[in-house]
């Protein structure tokens, strides 16, 4: 920028107006898209589902933390009212400030929305003053960071007074004045401390209220304030949902379901899982990956236009392009079905493209049915399941819902034995279980799961009668019953199966079948490719990041970031000019614990040289001049601050290796 | 009955009312009006009170400069975060808002001096002015011109003003090295049990007679004085009981008169509150639940420090298993414990000197990053890779308290960190993952 000024000076310079349109959420989504002609589409249907998704589980979360913000509000409400009453006990109980521990468990990042709606609920119903304060936010001089929000809640609530006419200055219906604390555990104890007992001397005029945000264990508060400050406080315990079950809901609702067409194989769905079980707890981190997940499969796939409800999909498919059906026939799931159809008909396949578009309709027809059968049924082997000792299809239906996922589940070694420990119930044990199948059964919609259910409900009457008939036969005499008790004794040596062994076993066949013809892993199903997002490296890539993988293979190959052709190798060595910190990164691989720093820069003088296109022969070859010698030293020093190398006291002209192995 | 209060400077009726006001502190209450003198009178520059926590200082300060007009400035030390907020409520209170807003941005004392002596100046003080500080331990910590300054402020301002520091610590723990001008000296004991007595049972409950509430104090000190003499504790203790014990006269069972079987009823419960509600593990709002609940449901209520289960991330709980063991075990021993061939190593063969006292006594030692992350590379059973978000699991270890780093914030290379939880805490960790961790202790060995 220049100035028409001719003194020398400070100048300010607008900004110009904006010489580019910012890009759009949608021109992002296409930049770089597979197949861009229908990108537009693609992004539309991402987007729905996205929407969908989040308005979900927001609906979710407030469900999950319904009990727990109602009995605050009713804390609150009730605090408020007792400061107002004028009997002996509350009048000696009045110097206490009302505070709620609420234990929120160690996911951090999740309860930035539960403040939120806790906070908008209290300002809808209780009080319009209402802060919250985060340790962050008050580095340094803390207190009088909170001073200043307190003055900034005391003004406003001034005001409301004022506002309300003078006369009802007394006004009983006094509202509180709540503060959050949100994450107490990163306060300094000494503020909190001078802050509460700063707060006690007003509570008689002033009606506060405080709420602590805990992320560990309510005995933090023991250990933060000592009992002159905490005796202050009148304390009461909240305690939430644990993370999960919180997750359990979520997955029950967004991934076991068939309402969303958009579906995770089982190696993205471990990941996440891992993610979660592993490192975080955050349910929150848990969806924004199942976001990723979504962009990138309708990002990379172009046949992910067919990944919406079955009716526009079956539209779709007629909209489907030239090049789009050329995709469908190279799909592997689609090659499978084609090599088991008759030679006419593959030639069809082949050739026609309105018969193609006609047998896809077909095809998601299928896939939808698939998915309708198959999680109620899951669901019914859950319930069959998960109450076995040492769960062999694991405790949660998640994991059930994994084993599936992954191959056919009836050849599972653990399926065999939970269905042997399911040949050895007691019958009210089964009739329970079974029971409860029917109760999954009942409101699916499907034909299939329909007749399922007539035919369970039908097994169940049989059960009960099998109730009555013995009751029949109780109330025969001594002699009938001895009668009874011998052809008993008969049958069992005889390995005949009592009525209700034979029943049991029918019903055990029956959920075997059942199984068996809707438990199947997606990838059998032509052109679950649609559906399911498979790219589990990438997801892994994009959320658990590995800042010193990818130091090293940027230091190993820098052509894979620089994407310079002239960094390009073809045996995984670094080519000579490469630049100086790969270069020294890889002459110190070949050496051991200690490096020789002149040996070093020898070697690397070398390799300069010859990147530089100098003659072998002569003199200058690999000679150390100045600048080499400036950028030897940078790079190692780089080594160093990377944590490679540090200085040894060892040997003076020598530097220590930190890392193992090398060429 | 009252002492009377006798003094010349101020009428009778009114040192009267105090006196009825400030019961079981007559002693103290009249050597102050002594100190203090009639009103116009030049006064001792500062006055020094300390005594135990609720032993009434606050209270006969109050009592005497409002009941007897005094001109006088309330500052709590707490407030005072920086000497600003002092100076302007200390000129607020004497001289209107006009004096206050005249002080700069952040004022030197000197300033406070200056528009002090101004407006004195224009409105000369006709009774002397009083300056009581509550709370001034916390004086310490200012600026080490300002204690010495205030003591001597009627000099320095040329103005019939007195300080009065109020301190729960003694005099010797204030006296800065430079030496300063020595203020008078006055102890507030502690109050006996029987003016405990006297005072508690000023605060009668309306619908019950006064002997009927005293002789409910007698049993409620007959329990608690053996564990607390504050009186601020005792008289919340005393309101949040009372419901129980007049409990069988609601129902008609006992007279008021049958103390005994009054106190038969009560005690068991007094007995239980001393564990509960006096070390605050339950609040006073579930404790009035508690009382109108059946007795056989009282279990279920838990106590705060009942509470110390914690669910983590699995990596996080091997990341506190390894923060725990590099703080507890000599970094010597690593080698022992960790590396798969480590020969036999006795533990006496490494034994030193000054190890053989237990380090579980002596507390964790702090440790570098590197050591945590190669003993818990050793301690995880699977192959982790080293994403950010074992790193980031560190750093919210340490926002969580489990961990303390001990490095400085700047240093960003090779910080150090402290494990903070206990050996409880830990050891119920690495059973929810199947890993002994007594085996891997050096104390233990």
């Amino acid at each position: 920028m220049s100035t028409s000024s001719v003194s020398k000076g400070c100048f300010v310079f607008k900004p110009s107006a904006k010489k580019k349109k910012t890009l759009s959420l949608e021109d992002h989504f296409s930049h770089g898209c597979e197949s861009a002609e229908s990108s537009e589409k693609r992004f539309k249907l991402c987007q729905d589902l996205w929407d969908k998704i989040k308005s979900d589980t927001e609906v979710l979360q407030d469900d999950l933390n319904r009990k727990i913000l109602d009995s605050l509000l009713d804390f609150t409400r009730k605090c408020s009212s007792t400061r107002q009453l004028s009997d002996w006990a509350s009048q000696m109980r009045a110097s206490e400030i009302p505070t709620a521990a609420l234990v929120l468990g160690v996911n951090v990042p999740d309860h930035d929305m539960t403040f939120q709606s806790l906070s908008e609920l209290l300002q809808q119903s209780v009080t319009p003053h209402v802060a919250s304060v985060q340790a962050k936010e008050c580095g340094g001089k803390g207190l009088e960071y909170v001073k200043k929000i307190v003055t900034v809640i005391v003004s406003s609530y001034l005001r409301v007074l004022t506002i309300r006419s003078s006369p009802s200055r007394d006004d009983p219906q006094q509202p509180p004045v709540v503060i959050i604390f949100k994450d107490l555990e990163a306060f300094n104890p000494k503020v909190l401390q001078d802050f509460i007992l700063i707060c006690s001397r007003y509570i008689e005029r002033l009606p506060l209220m405080f709420i602590f945000g805990i992320a560990t264990s309510p005995s933090t508060i023991q250990h933060m304030l000592p009992h002159s400050v905490s005796s202050l406080l009148c304390i009461e315990l909240f305690q939430s949902l644990s993370c999960t079950q919180h997750l359990a809901t979520v997955i029950d609702q967004l991934i076991l379901t068939h309402h969303f067409p958009f579906k995770l194989n089982a190696k993205v769905l471990q990941v996440l899982m891992s993610i979660f079980l592993y490192h975080d707890f955050s349910v929150r981190n848990f969806i924004k990956g199942l976001q990723l997940a979504l962009l990138e499969h309708f990002h990379s796939q172009p046949l992910s236009v067919l990944c919406c409800k079955k009716k526009d999909a079956l539209l779709n498919v007629m909209q489907l392009s030239h090049s789009d059906l050329e995709r469908i026939r190279n799909l592997p799931s689609f090659k499978r079905y084609v090599e088991k159809q008759e030679p006419q008909e593959q030639v069809n396949l082949s050739k026609d493209d309105t018969h193609l578009k006609e047998v896809c309709q077909k095809l998601i027809k299928g896939l939808h049915k698939y998915h309708k059968n198959y999680y109620p049924v899951l669901r019914c082997l859950h319930t069959l399941t998960s109450s076995l000792p040492r769960y062999p299809l694991g405790k949660q239906v998640r994991e059930l819902h994994l084993i599936c996922l992954e191959k056919n589940v009836w050849e599972n070694e653990d399926y065999q034995t939970a269905m042997k420990l399911l040949r050895m119930l007691a019958k009210d044990e089964l009739v329970a279980l079974l029971q409860r199948c029917v109760e999954i059964l009942q409101p699916v919609k499907s034909k299939k799961m329909k007749n399922a259910f007539l035919q369970l409900t039908d097994l169940l009457t049989k059960f009960k009668q099998l109730d009555s008939k013995s009751n029949l036969q109780k109330k025969t005499d001594l002699f009938q019953l001895q009668k009874t008790l011998l052809e008993m004794n008969e049958s069992r040596r005889a390995k005949k199966l009592s009525p209700f062994e034979v029943l049991r076993n029918e019903a055990l066949e029956f959920l075997d079948n059942l199984v068996k013809s809707h438990l199947s892993p997606p990838e059998s199903h032509t052109l679950n490719e649609v559906c399911y997002y498979t790219s589990s490296a990438t997801v892994r890539r994009h959320l658990n990041a590995t800042p010193r993988t990818s130091i090293q293979a940027a230091l190993n190959s820098p052509y894979y970031y620089l994407q310079n052709d002239r960094l390009k190798t073809v045996d995984g060595s670094v080519s000579n000019s490469a630049p100086d910190i790969c270069i020294a990164y890889k002459l110190h691989l070949e050496c051991g614990r200690l490096i020789n720093l002149y040996d070093w820069l020898e070697a690397y003088a070398t390799v300069v040289s010859a990147a530089e296109g100098n003659n072998p022969d002569s003199d200058n070859y690999g000679k150390v001049e100045e600048v080499k010698h400036a950028r030897f030293i940078r790079a190692v020093s780089e080594l160093e601050f990377l944590g490679f190398i540090k200085s040894t006291k060892q040997k003076t002209d020598h530097v220590a290796r930190l890392t193992w192995g090398g060429c | 009955m009252t002492k009377m209060l006798q003094h010349s400077g101020y009428e009778e009726e009114r040192l009267q009312r105090v006196a009825e006001l400030l019961p079981c502190r007559e002693v103290q209450a009249g050597m102050l009006l002594s100190l203090m003198g009639q009103p116009q009178q030049c006064s001792y520059p500062s006055i020094f009170i300390y005594g135990h926590r609720a032993s009434g200082k606050s209270h006969v300060m109050q009592v005497l400069l409002k009941e007897l007009e005094l001109p006088h400035a309330t500052v709590s030390c707490v407030e005072c975060v920086s000497v600003a907020l002092l100076f302007e409520q200390v000129l607020l209170s004497f001289f209107g808002c006009d004096a206050a807003s005249l002080l700069p941005r952040s004022p030197s004392l000197s300033d406070f001096v200056r528009i002090y002596r101004q407006h004195c100046s224009q409105t000369p003080a006709k009774q002397t002015r009083y300056i009581v500080m509550e709370k001034a331990e916390l004086l310490r910590d200012t600026d080490a011109n300002l204690l010495p300054a205030l003591l001597r402020l009627q000099e320095l301002v040329d103005d019939n003003v007195t300080i009065i520091l109020l301190s729960e610590i003694v005099w010797d723990k204030f006296r800065p090295n430079t030496g300063c001008f020595e203020p008078l000296l006055l102890h507030f004991p502690d109050y006996s049990k029987g003016e405990l007595q006297q005072i508690l049972s000023q605060d009668k409950h309306p619908s019950y007679s006064a002997e009927f509430y005293s002789s409910y104090i007698n049993i409620l000190l007959g329990v608690f004085y053996s564990v607390c003499r504050d009186l601020r504790e005792l008289r919340h203790l005393a309101a949040l009981n009372f419901s129980k014990f007049c409990e069988p006269l609601a129902e008609g069972k006992v007279k008021e008169t049958d103390t005994h079987k009054l106190w038969r009823n009560i005690e068991p419960h007094l007995k239980k509150a001393m564990q509960t509600v006096y070390l605050r593990e339950v609040s006073s709002l579930q404790w009035e639940q508690l009382q109108q609940m059946e007795e056989r449901e009282c279990g279920a209520l838990r106590g705060l420090s009942a509470h110390t289960h914690v669910e983590l991330p699995y990596y996080s709980k091997f990341l506190l298993i390894a923060a725990y063991l590099a703080s507890y075990n000599p970094a010597r021993t690593d080698k022992r414990f960790f590396l798969k061939h480590h020969g036999k190593i006795r533990k006496t063969n490494f034994l030193k000197k000054n190890e053989k006292t237990s380090n579980h006594l002596l507390g964790p030692k702090p440790f570098p990053l590197d050591r945590l992350l190669a003993i818990f590379y050793s301690v995880v059973d699977s192959r982790v890779a080293p994403t950010a978000s074992i790193f980031s699991q560190i750093s919210s270890l340490v926002t969580l308290q489990l961990l303390t780093k001990v490095s400085h914030d700047d240093q960003l290379d090779a910080p150090k960190y402290k494990c903070a939880v206990s050996m409880d805490f830990i050891c119920a960790i690495s059973r929810t993952v199947n890993f002994e961790i007594i085996k891997y202790l050096y104390d233990f060995l």
